[in-house]
This record gives structure tokens, C-alpha cells and sequence, in this order.
């Protein structure tokens, strides 16, 4: 299958002299849910801002063998406008490109639905909870319609229980709008429950340090996470981070 | 606190120095020309009222003009400021230089180039220079302060500069500006007052004017009573600014909502 973006050889050192990256080189195909898994600072939000165009590489390159892609994008923090209120908020891209305001206004309606907020509309940032405010962050990101999701440890910061929520809304919204989601994060577990690869990287410098694909039930739910079969992939993923800590 | 203690406390607070004011300039035979009993600077105030409310609505005008003219002139400014760093670094050490050269030291060359024949726009531009800064610093620091992640996702999207500017840098800078407002408010009355006890009076008389006349007459009370006007006209503007900052602000930024306990 022909990919749907290719890092070759991607480097970037900041100004400080920091080398964030070494050299990525990576494929992702269509449909894919990768997660990127590491330490703190092995350059995992780097390359998503690199996939992004938000950084440029100091070397190497970051391709779309077919046209680029629509890409959305989800912060760690919600990164919502605290004047907007939801509504505003997820019309914002639509806005951007000029949208009608009653298009832009169905299709924001349609995003915080899908999210589970519908009823929300009108609420400020502040008058939300942190998982509310994840999930109107995540309906800005669908409501442009990407075909790349880039999610930046965006359920970190998030209790445990709303996290899995969160997780399997995500799957959902990955399974209907077929996505192709890049997400990084620091946690074994979440990365091994959603991703069919995961791609593990080393401390800093960032390299690719192991590729491993993950075999999941395409529909999964709590249940999965208390099978043998989750249970060993986490171990693959867990015991492939420690050795690429170690190196 | 209960909030009716919140008022009835400086209220008491107010009134019992009151008393004791009055008691004690009558106990202990002060003379009038030197502290004027709160009675006295009332039936001075009743006395020359009509005086005394055209000094505050021509105070108040100059006022008035110098802070508007700050807040546009600030906020121009600023965004100049923030569009370009250039643009900046060439002109910020004037600004710094205008705001701390005191506007006493400037009163005569404004005179002399504007003409002793325009006093009133001497007064406005002096007033002007005393409240301009804290506009022009505020906003420029609002205008800095936009989430970084949230200029990277309107870059993601294609957003021009001017979109980024409109949707997410003014809007995210006005509580800075507000801020710079209340400051800016205060300083505006008391660069107009100031002004006028430098430069003058043009054909309307003003408060500060007021208070340099009745001076230098002995009218302590008349000062006096001019004196409270200002202080009245300055929380004046304080709590009009205030209440629009609560109007813009109370739905969605922290300062202007009520802490939950």
C-alpha cells in the first residue's frame, strides 16, 4: 500500500544546540494508528510538528506520496480560545476558510455531538470540565474533516477513567471518518489499547529505536484490556521502550 | 465577609473620621485658613456650586478627550509594535522617554508651541502623555501573550496574519487592555489636574485651576471641596471601568470571575 507519509532522514537541533532528533525514518500508510512512544524530550512532539509543517527539518524530508492530506491537530492542553464558547471554538478552522456561518454552525454542531456535547454548544471553556474541554478540542480537529489526525499527548493530563472514555470515542471517530491518527504518548498501556503499530523511539537524540505492529480487535472495548492478548502486547511495547532506554 | 460589610465598614470607617475631623478643628480652634471643618467644605461646596460643577465638567473633558485619544493611540501602537519587532525596537525608547519625562518639565514647550491662546489643547496633550504609556504597555504585552499553540494551529489552518491578528491576538489581549484602562483612566485625571496647575486655564476653568486660585486666596475650604470632586470623579472613572471590564470579561476570564467557595 502506497504510503500516505514518508520521514526520511529527518533531523532538527534547536537553537539552544539541543538535538532533538537524530534521524526519523518512518512510513505511515493510510488508515494507520500509530502511536509514537518514548521518555520525556526523544523528540516524539518535534516530529509531529515536523508531519505538521509547523517545524521545519534541518535535514531529511517529510513527503505525501499522493497530495497532502488535510491534517488536524490536538494539543496536550485543549487549547481552546477562553472568549469563544464551544461552538466558536470547533468553527474555528471553518471560519478560517470562509465557510458560510450556517454551514459552519451545522457542521460545529455536528462535531460537538458526535464528541458527546451536544447541549454544550454555548458553554465557555472555563464552565467545562478538563475532559470537556479535550473532547471540544478533539470536535475542532474533526470538523475540518482531516484525513491526518496528529494528536500530542492529548489525554495526559486527564484522570484515568475519562481517559479511557476518551480512547474509545477516539477509536470510534477513527473507525467512521477513516483517519489515519499519529499519537504520541508516554503511556505503554493507552498506546498498546489504541494503536494497530507503535513505533518506539530512544532518549534523545530521537531515532526510531523499535517498529512493532499490534494486532487488535478492530471493535474493542473495556473488555479487551483484561485479555491475554493486550496483556502481551503491552509487554512487547513495555519491554522494547526498556531496551530502547537502556541503549 | 458578608457582602453588606463590605460597604457598611469604609462607610463607618468614612463617617467616624468625619466626626472626628469636625470635632477636632472646632475643640481645638484651628484656624479655617488652615483646615477647613468637613461643615465648612460642605457650605463652601453649596456656596460656589455652579463654579465649582463647570470646573468639573471641563476637568472632566479634557479628561475625557486625553484618555480616549490614549486608548486608540495606545492600541495603534501596540499592534504596530506587535507587527513588526522593527517597528519596535525603533520606537519603544521614545515611548519609555515620553512617560518618564516629568510632564511639568514639558508644560512650557507645549505652550509655547501650541500657544498660550489653546490651553485647552496643552492641557489634553499633557494628559494625553501621562496616560498614553499604560495603554501602549498593557496592550503590547497582551497582544504578546497569544497562546503559542493556538497561533501554530491557525498557521496549520492557513490563517493569514490578519486572521491570526483578528481572531485570536485582539481578542486575547483584552484583558490586558482593560487593565492599562483603569490605570490609564486615573492617570488621565490626574495628568489633566496636573496640567492645569502648570499650564494654567484656558477660557474654562477647570478644577486644578480651581484649587491653585482658591490657594492662593486662603480659600481652604473652596480647596478643599474641589479636592473631594476630584477624589469622587477619580473612583468615578475607576468603577465605570471596572463595570466594563466585568461586562466584557465575566463570562470567560478569570479575573473578572467571582471565585467559587
Amino acid at each position: 500500500m502506497t504510503a500516505l507519509l514518508s520521514l526520511s532522514g529527518v533531523s532538527r537541533r534547536f537553537d539552544n544546540g539541543t538535538q532533538a532528533i537524530a534521524r526519523l525514518d518512518m512510513d505511515v500508510a493510510p488508515r494507520e494508528f500509530v502511536s509514537l512512544v518514548g521518555p520525556s524530550g526523544c523528540g516524539k512532539s518535534t516530529a509531529l510538528r515536523i508531519i505538521a509543517g509547523l517545524l521545519t527539518p534541518d535535514t531529511g524530508t517529510v513527503t505525501f506520496p499522493d497530495e497532502k492530506p488535510e491534517i488536524g491537530f490536538v494539543f496536550q492542553e485543549p487549547t481552546l480560545m477562553p472568549w469563544g464558547s464551544a461552538l466558536t471554538n470547533v468553527r474555528l478552522p471553518l471560519d478560517l476558510e470562509h465557510m458560510n456561518r450556517g454551514e459552519s454552525n451545522d457542521r460545529a454542531a455536528r462535531a460537538l455531538k458526535r464528541v458527546g456535547l451536544s447541549g454544550f454548544e454555548k458553554a465557555f471553556p472555563r464552565e467545562l470540565s478538563g475532559g470537556m474541554k479535550m473532547r471540544v478540542s478533539i470536535a475542532r480537529a474533526i470538523a475540518a474533516e482531516p484525513k491526518l489526525l496528529l494528536m500530542d499527548e492529548p489525554f495526559a493530563a486527564l484522570d484515568e477513567l475519562t481517559r479511557q472514555a476518551l480512547n474509545d470515542d477516539l477509536l470510534k471517530l477513527w473507525a467512521e471518518d477513516e483517519l489515519t491518527v499519529i499519537f504520541v504518548t508516554h503511556s505503554v498501556y493507552e498506546s498498546t489499547y489504541l494503536s494497530s503499530r507503535v513505533v518506539v523511539m530512544t532518549p534523545r537524540p530521537g531515532r526510531v529505536a523499535a517498529d512493532i505492529a499490534l494486532s487488535p480487535p478492530p471493535i474493542r472495548d473495556e473488555s479487551y484490556r483484561l485479555t491475554p492478548d493486550f496483556t502481551q502486547a503491552a509487554g512487547r511495547v513495555s519491554a522494547a521502550l526498556k531496551h530502547a532506554m537502556a541503549a | 465577609m458578608n457582602a453588606a460589610l463590605k460597604y457598611i465598614v469604609p462607610a463607618a470607617v468614612g463617617v467616624t473620621a468625619l466626626l472626628l475631623w469636625e470635632w477636632r478643628v472646632h475643640a481645638s480652634g484651628i484656624s479655617p485658613l488652615v483646615l477647613a471643618a468637613p461643615s465648612d467644605i460642605w457650605a463652601a461646596f453649596l456656596a460656589n456650586f455652579d463654579v465649582l460643577m463647570g470646573a468639573l465638567w471641563t476637568t472632566l473633558r479634557v479628561t475625557m478627550i486625553a484618555f480616549v485619544f490614549a486608548v486608540f493611540g495606545g492600541v495603534a501602537v501596540a499592534i504596530l509594535f506587535s507587527q513588526s519587532r522593527l517597528i519596535e525596537f525603533a520606537f519603544y525608547p521614545f515611548a519609555i522617554i515620553l512617560q518618564v519625562t516629568p510632564v511639568v518639565a514639558i508644560a512650557p514647550l507645549l505652550l509655547i508651541w501650541i500657544g498660550y491662546d489653546n490651553i485647552t489643547t496643552v492641557l489634553v496633550v499633557l494628559a494625553w502623555i501621562i496616560s498614553f504609556f499604560s495603554i501602549l504597555s498593557n496592550m503590547v504585552v497582551g497582544l504578546r501573550s497569544a497562546d503559542h499553540n493556538l497561533v501554530d494551529l491557525l498557521k496549520l489552518y492557513g490563517a493569514s496574519r490578519w486572521q491570526i491578528f483578528w481572531r485570536l491576538q485582539l481578542p486575547g489581549a483584552l484583558p490586558y487592555l482593560l487593565s492599562g484602562m483603569k490605570v490609564s483612566g486615573g492617570l488621565a485625571l490626574i495628568g489633566a489636574v496636573t496640567a492645569e496647575l502648570v499650564a494654567g486655564s484656558g477660557n474654562d476653568t477647570g478644577l486644578g485651576w480651581i484649587i491653585t486660585l482658591a490657594g492662593r486666596n486662603l480659600e481652604t475650604a473652596k480647596v478643599f471641596a474641589a479636592l473631594a470632586m476630584l477624589s469622587v470623579l477619580g473612583i468615578a472613572i475607576f468603577f465605570a471601568l471596572t463595570a466594563l471590564e466585568w461586562a466584557l470579561l465575566h463570562r470567560w476570564h478569570d479575573s473578572a470571575v467571582k471565585k467559587q467557595s
